[in-house]
């Protein structure tokens, strides 16, 4: 009895989608241990305003995979209605972030004082980037363009509208307050980022919860014919996936203007796009749409995270850093490929099965 | 065989878009010359993608300013990142019949065959700010940054800094780029020069800030000992000085770590003059008055000395920056 329950456990592990992203983590937490175990090193520091804060690798790791974790909550509900990925969240951050600091800063871009409050400078750059969402949403859903084609369009534009938002300046914020969205609140020595992340996901945790929007959205991405026959409409729920990764995007542009006061059109969020697209692969998710695990998604943006932290920490020479990441990618995608999964389960139920003969004999 | 007639077909419309092409070049060498009878001289520029960088944002309001109408000049501009439709705005250029082209290229390579015609419809090509790999004899001059100089004014300037030891956080720019490859050279041949110099980490940030607060971050992490920070533009600089405040590490004049960037922001000499950096080294933008000097003098008749321009470009230190220099300097 007690057998069949741990083979029901070993079985139920392997098709749980959680298995990837965490045996991943573990695999680099491994690594890390056996190769340098100050990887998991945390102290208490004061940074130079004298305000407590916690270094470590694992605190940069919580630090700067949470923007990534919030791209990862639009990604998988994107990939999920339309089957097909938005490369334009890069851009879109870009010009989020563009909005952001045009409002603080008005028309001087060196100005000392905020022309306005953060908060008002953040929610109409949520109503910007939920405008472009839509627009990318539209050109999915209405005109049945490949996500990956539609948002090609804004990948192309997206930084040359950030830079003309700003008449092609660069804004520099001088208030304290701004740098504690992608810094540090005086007095809480974690990273507020994390914070931020935490609230994302409890956002989108209670809304999965307590709303059909996870079911809809899977219904349509499994079927759209099925869906609408359903009474459901596919056009509206694949736009509204859209609009919320805008508005993830919006928190991102937040968070990344925050770290430096500043942007530069060109490099901000840079291939950000393709970090929160392996994010979604890394949790196991279907790419081609339908069911996804949104638990499995944000894991699997910390998990890319402690992978660049990683490599950044052994010192990899530059030039041959996204080889390594390339590598190291390669193996956990395929090893999430169903087929290679399917493959390892009857594997080790051959295994069981020999012992129990042998048992029997 | 259907596909067969086609693929004949396609190549004898191919051809006859090539003589085309050739007719036209020829008749534009007729408007080129009667357009510089006109008055004004008129001038194509093709440059990178002004928000590129701080860097090409004040070259493009630089040439802007020069090449005015009230100056004597009709000019047109065109924008691009990449090189195949760079060379598709120079033909259009030729074809339009300027009097001058002036070019920085994307790419250092494929320019041989359109600065040829050029040269057949009697067009003057002059390169800024980056060179090419042509022959010298399809461009009249070429007005550029010695990015291994600027490297090695950088170098020799930490060198006069006469520390026990150098321990450098390297954070290199799009690697392959003219400005990596200059001002990573001379730090290099420095490293492998001396004994006292080492280098902590070299990484690409590839231009960007937060990439170098991360690699910065990451030696804090590990504990790493260094007191030197060798950024290759300023962005990356202020990455990693954000890196440096958020762990209490002091920098600047006087502080524990000595930080060097490039290219002169305005912000970034603020920050030499605040003392929170030491060094910062010009890639000077300011091309057109150079290239205004060539034209004026091609236009009066007289020959250039030197085909190829070096522009002068400074160094500036943190204790003898003057507020002129933030103004006259910054970009």
């Amino acid at each position: 009895m007690e057998r069949v329950k741990q083979k029901f456990v070993m079985t139920n592990l392997l098709r749980n989608q959680m298995f990837i992203p965490i045996a991943a983590l573990l695999i680099i937490f491994l690594f890390n241990l056996i190769a340098d175990p100050t990887f998991f090193k945390i102290t208490l520091g004061y940074n130079n305003a004298g305000n407590p804060l916690l270094n470590g690798y694992l605190i940069t790791i919580l630090d700067y995979g949470s923007e990534l974790a919030i791209l990862a909550i639009g990604m998988t509900l994107v990939t999920s209605a339309s089957g097909g990925q938005d490369i334009s969240v890069g851009a879109a951050i870009a010009i989020a972030g563009s909005v952001i600091l045009r409002i603080l800063c008005g028309s001087n871009s060196r100005s000392e004082e905020l022309q306005a409050p953060i908060i008002v400078a953040f929610l109409v750059a949520c109503v910007v980037a939920a405008l472009f969402g839509a627009f990318n949403g539209v050109l999915v859903a209405v005109f049945k363009i490949q996500p990956m084609v539609a948002t090609l369009i804004l990948y192309t534009a997206g930084r040359s509208i950030a830079a003309w938002i700003n008449n092609n300046e660069l804004p520099i914020v001088n208030d304290v307050r701004f740098t504690y969205f992608g810094g540090l609140i005086p007095g809480i020595p974690i990273p507020v980022p994390f914070f931020i992340a935490a609230i994302c996901v409890l956002i989108i945790f209670l809304v999965l919860k307590f709303t059909t929007l996870g079911l809809y959205t899977q219904a349509v991405g499994i079927n759209e014919r099925a869906a609408k026959l359903n009474g459901l409409n596919p056009v509206v729920i694949k736009i509204l996936t859209f609009v919320i990764l805008g508005l993830c995007v919006a928190v991102c542009g937040l968070i990344k203007t925050s770290r430096l006061s500043t942007i530069n059109y060109s490099v901000i969020a840079k291939d950000i796009e393709m970090d929160a697209i392996l994010a979604v692969a890394l949790g196991g998710n279907a790419l081609g749409g339908g069911k996804f695990n949104m638990w499995a998604s944000i894991l699997g943006a910390y998990v890319i995270q402690a992978l660049t932290t990683t490599l950044y920490k052994f010192n990899v020479k530059s030039t041959a850093l996204p080889a390594y990441k390339a590598v190291v990618v390669i193996i956990l995608v395929v090893a999430s490929a169903p087929i290679v999964r399917e493959k390892a389960q009857e594997i080790i139920k051959k295994i069981k099965h020999g012992n129990v003969e042998k048992e029997v004999a | 065989m259907k596909k067969r007639v086609l693929a004949v077909l396609m190549a004898a419309a191919m051809v006859v878009g090539l003589t085309a092409c050739g007719a036209s070049g020829a008749a534009s060498t007729d408007s080129a010359s009667s357009g510089s009878s006109g008055g004004l001289i008129k001038v194509g520029i093709i440059n990178n993608d002004p928000n590129e960088s701080g860097y090409r944002t004040a070259n493009d309001k630089d040439l802007k300013a020069t090449f005015t109408e009230a100056n004597g000049y009709e000019a047109s501009f065109a924008y691009s990142l990449k090189n195949d439709e760079q060379i598709a705005a120079a033909q259009k250029f030729i074809q339009d019949g300027v009097d001058y082209l002036l070019l920085s290229a994307a790419d250092t390579s494929g320019w041989d065959s359109v600065l040829k015609d050029a040269q057949d419809a009697g067009i003057k090509v002059i390169l800024f700010d980056r060179t090419i790999d042509a022959s010298e004899d399809l461009y009249v001059a070429s007005i550029v940054s010695d990015m291994a100089q600027e490297g090695q004014t950088a170098v020799d300037w930490l060198a006069s800094q006469n520390l026990p030891e150098y321990n450098i956080i390297h954070i290199q720019g799009v690697m392959g780029s003219a400005a990596q490859q200059g001002r990573t050279g001379a730090l290099d041949a420095k490293v492998a020069a001396e004994s006292n110099w080492n280098i902590v980490t070299q990484q690409t940030a590839e231009w960007n800030a937060e990439t170098a607060q991360q690699i910065v971050q990451s030696q804090i992490d590990a504990g790493a000992d260094f007191n030197v920070i060798y950024a290759e533009n300023d962005d990356m600089a202020k990455g990693a000085v954000a890196a440096l405040d958020a762990a209490n590490i002091s920098h600047g004049v006087d502080g524990d770590v000595i930080i060097m960037g490039f290219d002169c922001n305005k912000w970034a000499l603020q920050e030499l003059l605040d003392k929170n950096w030491n060094y910062d080294g010009q890639c000077n933008p300011f091309q057109s008055s150079y290239i205004d000097e060539i034209i004026k003098k091609l236009e009066a008749g007289q020959t250039i000395s030197d085909k190829v321009i070096i522009m002068t470009e400074k160094g500036f230190d943190a204790t003898t920056i003057t507020e002129d220099d933030v103004n006259n300097y910054g970009i």
